[in-house]
């Protein structure tokens, strides 16, 4: 997974680029702490680009706010899918992540159903 | 009734997480699943797996984890299974929010995602005796409004 950071006053941007699961969680949790100094008091996570989260991504993201409550400050999340947000509510995190944003996902079929049923 | 079925079995390391939910969700394409079927299939898997890894064999690289895919009418059943320390009490693990490492960030989710994602998810495990997670999705067909 790309993480890509940007840092603006007492902000940080995090921008997350791939899948985010048990694999990338220890790089991720790195990159993320190494850019998170103690001048730091707000995370927004861009969460865009992320194409799978499983509970090991919920817990990099729970370890991150956890970081930055204890320090007074707070995490935002922008730009989850529905997915994310299902996932984020099941672990009862939604009210915690303010002011995060959503975006959406349409119901497609993952396959073109002009062939019909494919029996291979 | 259409049936088919796989099985797989690959090193314990984390590389294999995402090789093992695209596999999984590539056999289940065959019944023309939504996309959020497909990400239900993807994260159940790579939860089951996942925990194979980190708790049934503890990190250690050199074990073995198997996946099981079939197929049986419109019935999805993919069983994970690890040789690995086994679990004590199956009832507390399933339980949201149980972990037994929070210390290293661990959301305690992972069973309560497989129970959300797919319609049955029974574990048999025993201490020293391994893990074998079996998970069932139905997947609807397609309708003619659909
Ligand atoms: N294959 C397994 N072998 C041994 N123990 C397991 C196995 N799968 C799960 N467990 C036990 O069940 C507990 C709960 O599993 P669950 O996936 O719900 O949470 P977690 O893995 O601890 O955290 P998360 O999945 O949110 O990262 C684990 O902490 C572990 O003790
Ligand atoms: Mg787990």
């Amino acid at each position: 997974m790309q993480v890509s950071v940007k840092k603006q006053g007492g902000t940080l941007y995090a921008a997350l680029v791939g899948e985010l699961d048990h694999h990338s969680a220890a790089p991720v949790r790195q990159k993320l702490d190494a850019a998170l100094g103690g001048d730091i008091n707000e995370l927004v996570l861009d969460m865009r680009g992320v194409s799978f989260m499983d509970s090991s991504g919920i817990g990099v993201i729970l370890g991150r706010y956890k970081l930055l409550r204890d320090r007074g400050g707070k995490l935002r999340v922008s730009a989850m899918s529905s997915y994310a947000e299902r996932i984020f509510r099941m672990a009862g995190m939604l009210p915690l992540l303010a002011g995060s944003g959503t975006a959406g996902m349409g119901a497609r079929r993952a396959a073109d159903n002009k062939g019909g049923k494919k029996h291979v | 009734m259409y049936e088919n079925r796989m099985q797989l079995r690959f090193g314990s390391i984390s590389q294999n997480e995402s090789f093992a939910r695209t596999v999984a969700a590539a056999f289940a394409a065959q019944l023309n699943p939504t996309i959020e079927e497909l990400t239900d299939i993807r994260t159940a898997v790579s939860e089951a797996v996942t925990n194979a890894i980190i708790h049934g064999y503890e990190n250690n690289p050199n074990r073995a984890v198997e996946l099981r895919c079939s197929i049986c009418g419109d019935m999805l059943t993919i069983v994970v299974a690890d040789e690995g320390k086994g679990i004590e009490d199956v009832m507390l693990a399933m339980q949201p929010f149980y972990t037994s490492v929070p210390s290293l960030e661990r959301s305690g989710m992972g069973f309560a995602v497989m129970e959300a994602f797919m319609d049955d998810v029974r574990v048999e495990s025993a201490p020293g005796q391994g893990t074998k997670v079996t998970m069932q999705k139905h997947i609807a067909v397609v309708g003619c409004d659909g």
